[in-house]
């Protein structure tokens, strides 16, 4: 059985077919990289597989069942921005995510449950390395502070899939360096399964130890809204190899 | 020299240019007042400082002789008691009906057109049948003052709850919160200072529906009192009674908005930096 098997899969809004005959199957443990031309649908697949956009065909089955149609606790998300809670302080922000679980009616913990819970959060912030800022509000954090702390409320409620979209699109290069160091080792320590769109190839080629690029094989210039986008290149990236390979064969496609 | 618009006043310059409005009409009128007191000591429209001082002191400082109460007080107390438990129950009708039509689509169908449609009907017109219904006493005046605000505090919360970017609500859900949490732990504390400006917009409303309902049916209140004294003329009486209605609306308005920025530093910050 597969980890996660997306099969025959269609979206479209209204007239516009956005994604057509996605047949992709995705093992526990692997890093896909998604690129494509800005608007072929690669947000729209994320909200897919999270659960905020319901397909027009075909199926997602997820640890052999329909994947459910609202988002759940199993699929965690970093957006590129306004993912984090402006009311709340670092780390309330991460001490949330368990507090939803622990206190159903009041939705606060108090005593011994929230020292547990605070130690917890904290481990987590410590990860991302946000230790000195666990009582600033996010509007006091930088934008890279921002997105390490959607990252480590993501992982209080270790999702088994992690879907980014666009993580770190708004960082400058050095920043993005190191977060990318830190999306290696959290992949590595946690055995996620990570979906991750981005705009830079070169983020993909260097995080993913998977490849998707999304592009529309048929076009009709009368209706270019009648076909979709497909997965044109499915590259595995996971030696040294390999990914040189997928380098010369997108190089000669292009 | 810089343009206007970037021009600045100093420290005491601004405190000089905030009250020389003030100083300015307490001039005019002091000046008005002396010229037709010359003319005719009789003349009840613009009363010395000294006259209505005096009317102040014998409504605020000294028993009525007929009733043996501070006319003044009971008459600050009565209102007070009327717009405060009015614009309370406006703003947790509006916090809970409008976090409820925000957040959840059935109720959004369910209330949203009727909330719409009472929000438009003119409460003032309604107010014979609030009388009639509630009679003359203090339930009809809250009445008035609930109907004329709650229903823009409840558009007002509603669209408050509809602007929270999806994303907030959508990470929420992934971190395994219910309907009832995504409610109390993002959305509420997030429209709380948004509910205490659109009280502070609602005072002025409130104020307006409390001085008219008590002009025609009370027994005392501030408005009672200036429309009462209308009869006789009395501006020594209606000029500081308007001067304190300013006052108390001046300091609700006020202390929300100290409460919220203690509360909602965040809110504040934010707001500030935008
Ligand atoms: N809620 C929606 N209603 C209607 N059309 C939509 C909706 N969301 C997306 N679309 C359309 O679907 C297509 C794909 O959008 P999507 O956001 O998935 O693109 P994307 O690949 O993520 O682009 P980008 O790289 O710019 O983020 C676009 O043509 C867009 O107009
Ligand atoms: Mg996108």
């Amino acid at each position: 059985m597969n980890f996660l098997s997306i099969e025959n899969l269609y979206k479209s809004y209204g007239e516009n077919l956005v994604l057509e005959r996605l047949n992709l199957t995705v093992e526990q443990g692997e890093f896909v990289s998604m690129v494509g031309a800005s608007g072929c649908g690669k947000s729209t697949f994320l909200n897919m597989l999270l659960g905020k956009e319901k397909q027009t065909k075909g199926k997602i089955v997820f640890e052999g069942k329909e994947l459910t149609q609202e988002p759940d606790a199993e699929r965690g998300i970093v957006f590129q921005k306004y993912s984090v809670f402006p009311h709340l302080t670092v780390l309330q922000n991460v001490m949330i995510a368990d507090e939803f679980s622990h206190s159903p009616i009041l939705g606060w913990t108090f005593g011994k449950s929230k020292k547990e819970i605070k130690q917890k959060a904290m481990s987590f912030i410590d990860a991302v390395g946000l230790s000195p800022a666990i009582k600033k509000y996010p509007h006091e954090l930088s934008g890279g502070m921002q997105q390490r702390l959607a990252i480590a409320q993501a992982l209080m409620k270790a999702p088994k899939i992690l879907l980014l979209d666009e993580p770190f699109g708004a960082l400058d290069p050095g920043i993005r360096a190191d977060m990318h160091e830190l999306i290696l080792d959290i992949w590595q320590k946690n055995k996620l399964t990570i979906f991750m769109v981005t705009h830079d190839i070169q983020e993909g080629f260097k995080l993913g130890s998977r490849l998707w690029v999304f592009d529309k094989i048929r076009q009709d210039p009368q209706a270019p809204n009648a076909y979709g986008a497909q997965v044109t290149f499915d590259l595995s990236l996971t030696t040294e190899n390999s990914k040189a390979a997928a380098k010369e064969l997108l190089k000669e496609a292009s | 020299m810089k343009r206007l618009m970037n021009l600045t006043p100093s420290k005491p310059l601004s405190i000089f240019l905030s009250l020389m409005p003030f100083v300015l009409i307490l001039f005019v009128y002091w000046n008005a007042s002396n010229v037709r007191l010359a003319e005719n000591p009789n003349d009840k429209l613009l009363p010395s400082f000294s006259q209505i001082s005096s009317a102040v002191d014998r409504l605020a400082f000294n028993e009525d002789k007929r009733t043996g109460k501070y006319i003044f007080w009971v008459d600050t107390q009565a209102s007070l008691y009327r717009i405060g438990l009015g614009i309370l129950i406006s703003a947790a009708s509006g916090l809970i009906i409008g976090l409820l039509t925000g957040l959840v689509p059935i109720a959004r169908s369910n209330l949203s057109p009727v909330v719409t449609i009472i929000s438009l009907i003119p409460p003032m017109a309604i107010l014979p049948i609030l009388f009639i219904s509630f009679g003359l006493g203090e339930l009809a005046k809250v009445m008035l003052i609930i109907i004329g605000t709650a229903p823009v505090i409840i558009r007002d919360m509603q669209s408050r709850v509809l602007q929270l970017p999806s994303e907030q609500l959508i990470k929420a859900q992934t971190l395994g919160a219910s309907t009832w949490l995504v409610a109390l732990r993002v959305v509420l504390p997030q429209i709380l200072p948004s509910l205490i400006s659109s009280m502070r917009l609602s005072l002025g409303a409130a104020w307006l529906f409390l001085i008219a309902a008590e002009a025609i049916a009370a027994q005392e209140g501030l408005g009672y009192r200036i429309f009462l004294v209308r009869r006789y003329m009395s501006m020594d009486v209606i000029f500081p009674y308007v001067i304190w209605i300013t006052t108390l609306a001046f300091l609700m308005d006020f202390s929300l908005k100290r409460l919220s920025q203690l509360c909602f530093p965040w809110y504040h910050d934010i707001e500030s930096g935008k």
